[in-house]
């Protein structure tokens, strides 16, 4: 029964690793391309447009990552190492003044 | 989960599909639907008049009409706003100006207007052209029509449900878009021998041909789901995607001032292009020249119009704005027909000096690459852009989309029935899909079905009357829901559910018979193709489920494994 309920909480752990996780990962990669789009000189609005459009397919290929990695465990770090380039890239070129 | 790629796919596919398989099946149905909006809310308004083949008439010589008829009609007011006929079924012309001022009364809006009211109340009067003849068509068709949803209202439940905020519903439509597309890619990546087992299908074989049966559907329209899929995520992307606009025009944002929008298609922000204004808008605000006093002719509409279809294609001319006509100051405006191209909405404006006929505006000035990627998804998802044969198999393909998921949440409970039935027990999650598919499978075309018959049923001047329409379709899905989880065994709700659903379709057209007087007997005769294809495939789709409802009565239960145990359980 035990190895029942870890089995069940293993997925859980899975599925909230993609679903939120997954989410995360892929809003700091639209964030993160559309400052760094704007520091190359794209137009803000295009800067933005662009990565969010692609944000999606990058969110199904971290979800499929996620079912696919040997563990729970390593989908969650799966999830904070993809998130890192997204989050230094945001520190360091966080925008000073909106607008 | 040491397994291997495709085994883990196989159990992200079968599962993401399940979740979210239900509320799939209703967007992919009545979505499908959108593709003859058009058509069916002709059918659903039969006070409105036949409509037969006409021989084409150039747009430029319905310009020239409309323009004698304004003369006639409107001489001396401070607009006219022509609008050529929308959508691919109404053929009128809608003409539009002014009441005349009272002497010293600047133009301020109504009561109406104030409270934001849709309808131009007293301001403005409107009168209905026919394009070919140039004659006034009395009150208009959609004058004394029947209030109704339409095929519009059925089609807008698959992005914005019902009984519930827009907002939420984006939300878990686009949630469930972003599983599908899971779906698909994990389903894709499953299938390892995709082309060989494409061209494999083992009837009456249970769990296998219900599995072919899926493959089947699922690949052949596969480039479809994953383009609808993507696109579908395009068009409300910033509700489930914030978080670069969010940092880049931080999250208060208004988009028109911040601009967006501007910078990307410039002709379509009035904020920073004063003759980009839409024409509605415009009429609104009434002319933006004043009166000069000084009578001059006004210039020949249709060859300004004929100056627009050059740059824009023969019959691209969404609507023409003429301000001051009849004065030396007056100035045509013509928009860009809307619905025309895989790039829609550009909103490119010409204007002219109403007298002279010179044109006016600057060139249009270059849009945005990135801008036209996103325009283009959704073109291609609306579809608007598709000829005849090309709108069918849109339809066609989204059926298909529907056979797709229906097929696999069939397939779920198929392959899990064996081992219900060996350990003589069925627990509650095996019942709940069950009763969900029977709800969802039968029940959404029964509550389709049911919204045409409530069209036709319930009376014209009940107040609320399209609100009850959908509530007559969720009626009867609901009930379908009900059946499926109550009535034992779920083989005889299957039947009996598709029996319903085959009846509902094929006594359409009879009602249709008896409560009108736009049925086949009349429809065929007078060659109105619209409302006669419409009763015909009604009929199509009633023959269609009972032959499903057929098919289920006569099978045969998977007999082997249960047989070797001993036991006929009421499961099959």
């Amino acid at each position: 029964m035990k190895r029942m309920t870890s089995y069940r909480l293993a997925v859980a752990s899975r599925i909230f690793a993609a679903a939120i996780g997954g989410y995360a990962v892929a809003s700091l990669f639209a964030a993160a391309s559309s400052q760094l789009l704007m520091r190359l000189g794209v137009a803000r609005s295009e800067a933005v447009l662009a990565p969010t459009m692609a944000s999606f397919l990058v969110y199904a290929v971290i979800v499929l990552c996620v079912f696919h990695a040997r563990s729970a465990g390593r989908a969650w770090v799966l999830i904070v190492l993809a998130a890192c380039p997204g989050l230094l890239t945001l520190w360091l070129l966080w925008p000073e003044a909106i607008g | 989960m040491k397994e291997s790629f495709r085994q883990s796919m196989a159990w992200l596919h079968t599962w993401a599909g399940l979740i979210v398989g239900w509320i799939l099946f209703l967007v992919f149905m009545t979505g499908s639907t959108g593709y003859f909006d058009d058509e069916i809310t002709h059918w659903m308004q039969p006070e409105t008049p036949l409509v037969v083949a006409a021989a084409p008439i150039a747009l430029t010589e319905s310009v020239n009409k409309a323009q004698r008829l304004l003369e006639r009609r409107a001489q001396g007011a401070e607009y006219w706003s022509i609008n050529p006929s929308q959508g691919r079924v109404d053929r009128q012309w809608r003409l539009s100006w002014p009441h005349a001022a009272k002497a010293g009364k600047t133009a301020e809006p109504s009561q109406g207007q104030k409270q934001g009211k849709k309808r131009r109340g007293a301001r403005a009067e409107r009168v209905f052209m026919d394009p070919a003849s140039g004659e006034e068509i009395a009150r208009g068709a959609h004058g004394k029509a029947r209030d109704t949803g339409g095929g519009v209202g059925l089609y807008r439940l698959h992005y914005k449900l019902r009984y519930m905020t827009e907002h939420s519903a984006l939300l878990i439509v686009g949630g469930c878009a972003m599983l599908m597309f899971v779906a698909l890619l994990s389903g894709v990546i499953t299938h390892k021998k995709i082309f060989k087992d494409f061209f494999t299908f083992r009837p009456a074989k249970g769990q296998r041909s219900w599995l072919d049966a899926h493959t089947l559907v699922g690949v052949a329209a596969l480039p479809f789901f994953l383009v609808m899929t993507y696109t579908g995520l395009m068009f409300f992307m910033y509700a489930h995607m914030p978080a670069a606009m969010n940092v880049a025009y931080g999250a208060d944002k208004a988009w028109a001032d911040d601009g967006y929008i501007n910078p990307l298609n410039p002709r379509a922000n009035s904020q920073f292009d004063p003759m980009a204004e839409p024409g509605a808008a415009r009429a609104r605000r009434g002319a933006s020249v004043p009166a000069s006093g000084t009578p001059m002719a006004l210039a020949d509409l249709s060859g300004l119009a004929r100056q627009a279809e050059r740059q824009w294609g023969k019959g691209m001319v969404g609507g023409i704005f003429v301000e001051r006509p009849g004065d030396a100051n007056a100035r045509v405006t013509i928009s860009r027909q809307e619905e025309g191209g895989l790039t829609r909405g550009s909103a490119s404006q010409l204007v002219f000096n109403g007298v002279t006929g010179k044109a006016l505006s600057a060139p249009p000035q270059r849009q945005a690459g990135t801008w036209k990627v996103q325009d283009t998804m959704i073109a291609l998802h609306e579809g608007l852009y598709a000829g005849p044969m090309l709108r069918w198999i849109y339809f066609l393909s989204g059926l298909l989309g529907c056979g797709m998921v229906g097929t696999g949440l069939v397939l779920w409970t198929a392959k899990r029935k064996q081992k219900q039935v060996r350990e003589s027990r069925t627990d509650y999650g095996f019942r709940l899909v069950q009763a969900l598919n029977i709800g969802t499978i039968t029940g959404l075309p029964l509550g389709i079905a049911a919204y045409f018959w409530a069209n036709r049923l319930l009376p014209v001047a009940m107040p609320e009357r399209a609100e009850w329409e959908f509530h007559c379709l969720f009626i009867a899905m609901g009930t379908m829901l009900l059946w499926g989880a109550l009535r034992r065994p779920p083989r005889k709700a299957w039947e009996e559910g598709l029996w319903a659903v085959s009846f509902a379709y094929l006594l359409l057209p009879v009602v249709n018979m008896a409560t009108t007087d736009r049925h086949l007997g009349v429809s065929l005769p007078a060659g109105d193709w619209v409302l006669a294809g419409f009763d015909l495939m009604m009929l199509m789709f009633g023959a269609a489920f009972a032959a499903a409802a057929s098919l289920v009565r006569h099978r045969q239960a998977d007999a082997a494994p249960v047989v070797r145990a001993g036991r006929v359980k009421a499961l099959a």
